[in-house]
């Protein structure tokens, strides 16, 4: 075993033993509440992959939680904590809702290329602006990324109920847009190849998350662009004397995130609710983080954990619906532990699995 | 048979899988000063750590003044009498010397009462080892010198018999230096026993009785230092024959490649940190900028590299001048062909987390031949690493290693490697052999002298007095700021240097 084979065992049995404490103390809490914990995992089990329709909410999750779970990562590789894949989303829909709303008309393959663009471009500004008060002002972009999440819920609130609101409605939400321009359903997809499956939200934006997976590998360890953005983030006195411009990459790494944080949009706005309603990214861009970081910042990691999430979110949901004792707080609770031991005490036992593997290895030799 | 004052036996002491000492015995003799040697990584600073209760020892028995004594901290250590003073100093800047001394050792509950007293017995050890140093004066207000003075005072002051001194000539001038023997001998004559451990060999020979030499955690020599010379010792540090001398044919000089006019630079809190400097380095000369760490050497590389913005002055390379409106950074500096291998390789010259395969074009990183239309060429730079990596003989040779699992000079090998290949029209170098064994260092003067013969320009800027007159052709010495003077290296000797260093010019003296 070399030394990088061993790395990447300590790093995934690391997180599988987190993930089991986790759901191990999940377990106690279901125990106590005097229900049976095993029934309970099979239930949230069953909810997320038993049938079609449960897989389809699962993957439908999944495609948020790799979108914001990439904005935080791309920002990692460049020392940044981007705590802002929220506002970002909620702003990068707004330029998505904008497009559909303007363009409903045109043909889906035109309107699809410029809702991708409007999200970059909404969501990257909104990454932008704190990425440029921390290049040039040394602003924390913890504080300032959490300041314009706020700023955004705002800004929304009074563009859907004053601004977006067809007269005549009540509740705080844009028009339907056309049906042109909605991104076809995975059922739909699934029909032209004749296959039925059950209708869900999920829609073609699952197969542009896992191109932006696959992109975003390929931009950081191999591109100069990349490389350039992890000296900064690894070492920025080092980057200084490779001649590379720190804030430049800062902003970069903001708006790159931005934007891809806008692409919740898509998949939200443009494939599944198919108008601009209030809150459409509540949590997705916190969840991100816990993504990001579970997933060890890498796009196979986040692929894994959003999937997590993914199944989280909707074999929570099920639970809840099918066992009394366990409302969506239970949901949130197993959440929260999950991102306890996998984030936050993520080196608890990592000393111990150290020494498991160095064992290993001095067996293999 | 003397009395000994220290005896170690059979000291092991594992890091993981690393071994720092290896069935170390050590017998340290009272009243006289014992000198410890070797290169870095040798194992010197874990036997002391172990000595003064940082580390415990895997194995191995300590004995202090002939009775079995076991030393699980600090505390223990300064019970026994052995007191330490480390390279970096351990001393509350903001702090009087007095508060600083008793910092730790104040008794009863009015703070008042107690520096009375010891402000009577700080006096008292001040006459007697003539350790003179205004105790009121706070800390950042001092000298080097005198922070180092307070340092010793403060182990006197806790009853230390026993005092280790790690690297302390680090950051002192020579003047300041043969101050601090004559205080050493002086204890020793008090019949006080002193343990030094340092990496040159001058410092050994100067003031040491015995010697003991560690190579790879194992002590592989010990000898009366009266006994023995330079040459013996650096082969024992190293485990071959090393040449202490560089040989150089004379240089070709040819025109200017770098010229330095009028540059200032000014810190943020304020501080003008250089003054007014002006020389030029021509092709096929080495010129080298001597100085005590701390006058200004880092802030000048820095401003000629682009790594700080040029303020005020200009500079002129190969023809090209650069002004401060020009912006230029690092990129710029390398495209009008300078090459430099920075003075802290750990924080500027590399990205310790990547990998050597990474660090290999680590500046180079957007020319064209490592790159295709959006990815690199991973080929093109590989085949760069791999011959960096051989001709340089940095190991192990394996181009996917983190770098900060290299050793010291291994980690600097592949610096210059990276900055010489590249063919550079001038070469600037900061600090080159600083936390790098005697191997390499031998290995990176053989590189620069031959830069400087194939008709290069190099401007060599060190803390290390022996490599600039070594290397040079020229030296300008650097004190607060400005340039002292220039001395022509075959007309140089370390006592004019010495003066210079310590702001002293010819015409003031």
């Amino acid at each position: 075993m070399n030394e990088r084979q061993a790395n990447t065992l300590v790093v995934t049995l690391v997180t599988l033993v987190n993930l089991l404490i986790a759901f191990l103390i999940s377990g106690i809490v279901i125990w106590i509440l005097g229900e049976d914990p095993w029934f309970a995992l099979k239930t949230m089990l069953y909810g997320a992959f038993g049938y079609d329709e449960g897989l389809g909410y699962t993957l439908y999750y999944t495609t948020n939680f790799i979108f914001t779970g990439l904005a935080f990562a791309v920002g990692f590789h460049c020392g940044l904590f981007n705590i802002g894949a929220e506002g970002q989303a909620y702003i990068g829909g707004l330029g998505v809702g904008l497009i559909c709303l303007w363009l409903d008309n045109w043909p889906l393959w035109l309107v699809f290329p410029l809702a991708i663009l409007a999200s970059i471009i909404f969501g990257g500004i909104w990454g932008a602006i704190p990425g440029y008060l921390k290049a040039k002002r040394g602003s924390h972009e913890v504080v300032t990324t959490i300041m314009f999440n706020f700023i955004a819920s705002v800004i929304m609130v009074n563009l859907l109920s004053h601004v977006l609101r067809p007269p005549k409605n009540m509740s705080p939400e844009s028009r339907e847009f056309g049906e042109g321009v909605w991104i076809p359903q995975m059922h739909e997809i699934f029909d032209w190849f004749g296959l039925e499956i059950t209708r869900t939200p999920l829609n073609g934006t699952f197969i542009f998350a896992l191109l932006s997976l696959f992109l975003v590998w390929r931009f950081i360890w191999y591109t100069r662009w990349g490389y350039e953005l992890r000296t900064v983030g690894t070492n920025d006195t080092a980057a200084v004397y490779a001649g590379i411009s720190v804030s430049k990459n800062i902003i970069i790494a903001m708006v790159i995130g931005g934007g891809l944080a806008g692409f919740v949009g898509i998949n939200e706005i443009m494939g599944s609710s198919h108008r601009l309603m209030l809150n459409f990214q509540a949590g997705i861009g916190f969840t991100g983080i816990a993504v990001s970081l579970i997933g060890r910042n890498h796009p196979l990691g986040i692929l894994l954990a959003a999937l997590l999430f993914g199944i989280l979110y909707q074999g929570g949901a099920e639970l809840s619906f099918e066992v009394q004792a366990i409302d969506r707080h239970m949901v949130v609770l197993i959440q929260g532990l999950v991102i306890l031991f996998a984030g936050a005490l993520e080196n608890l036992f990592r000393p111990q699995i150290e020494q498991f593997v160095k064992r290993l290895s001095s067996l293999d030799s | 048979m003397p009395e000994l004052a220290i005896e170690l036996t059979g000291i092991n002491k594992n890091f993981g899988n690393v071994c720092a000492n290896k069935d170390v015995s050590l017998k340290v003799e009272s009243g006289t000063i014992h000198g410890i040697i070797g290169e870095n990584g040798a194992g010197k600073s874990t036997l002391m750590s172990i000595l003064y209760g940082f580390y415990q020892a895997d194995s191995g028995s300590i004995s202090v003044q002939n009775t079995p004594t076991v030393i699980r901290n600090a505390h223990d250590a300064i019970d026994a009498g052995i007191g330490m003073v480390h390279q970096h100093f351990m001393l509350v800047d903001n702090f009087s010397v007095l508060e600083n001394v008793v910092l730790g050792t104040e008794k009863g509950f009015s703070l008042k009462k107690s520096l009375e007293v010891s402000e009577l017995e700080l006096h008292r050890l001040e006459k007697e080892y003539h350790l003179e140093v205004d105790i009121n004066s706070v800390i950042n207000t001092l000298p080097v010198g005198l922070q180092q003075r307070v340092e010793i005072l403060k182990a006197l002051y806790r009853g230390a018999d026993i005092l280790i001194l790690d690297e302390p000539t680090g950051v002192l001038t020579p003047q300041e230096a043969d101050h601090l023997f004559r205080i050493l001998n002086e204890l020793r004559e008090q019949g006080k026993t002193v343990i030094l451990i340092t990496h040159k060999l001058r410092e050994i020979m100067a003031i040491t009785d015995n010697v003991s030499v560690m190579r790879q955690g194992e002590i592989v020599a010990h000898l009366k230092t009266a006994e023995t010379n330079r040459e013996e010792l650096a082969e024992l540090m190293v485990g071959r024959k090393v040449l202490l001398r560089v040989d150089k044919a004379p240089a070709k000089t040819g025109k200017p490649v770098l010229t330095v006019e009028h540059l200032d630079f000014t810190d943020d809190s304020g501080v003008q940190r250089v003054k007014d400097v002006s020389f030029n380095v021509c092709s096929g000369e080495i010129v080298g900028i001597a100085g005590v760490s701390g006058n200004g050497q880092s802030e000048l590389l820095a401003s000629i590299t682009g790594i700080l913005p040029l303020q005020k002055g200009q500079l002129i390379i190969n023809s090209e001048t650069i002004t401060p409106a020009l912006r230029a950074d690092a990129a710029d500096m390398r495209r009008f062909g300078m090459a430099h291998v920075p003075e802290d390789r750990q924080r500027l010259g590399l990205v310790t987390a990547f990998s050597a395969y990474e660090n290999s074009i680590l500046g180079y990183h957007n020319n064209s031949e490592y790159n295709g239309l959006l990815e690199m060429d991973r080929d093109a730079i590989l085949s760069t690493c791999k011959h960096g990596m051989e001709h340089y003989d940095v190991r192990p040779n394996n181009h996917n290693l983190r770098v900060s699992l290299f050793s010291g000079g291994n980690q600097q090998k592949f610096v210059v490697a990276r900055e010489i290949e590249r063919d550079p029209d001038l070469l600037v170098v900061g600090q080159p052999t600083r936390g790098v064994d005697i191997g390499a260092i031998e290995f990176i003067h053989r590189q620069l002298i031959a830069m400087r013969d194939a008709g290069k320009a190099v401007l060599l800027v060190s803390v290390e007095l022996d490599e600039i007159l070594s290397l040079s052709d020229r030296i300008l010495v650097m004190f607060a700021g400005r340039i002292m003077g220039e001395v022509e290296a075959c007309a140089a000797n370390e006592r004019d240097i010495g003066l210079l260093m310590a702001g002293i010019s010819k015409e003031t003296e």
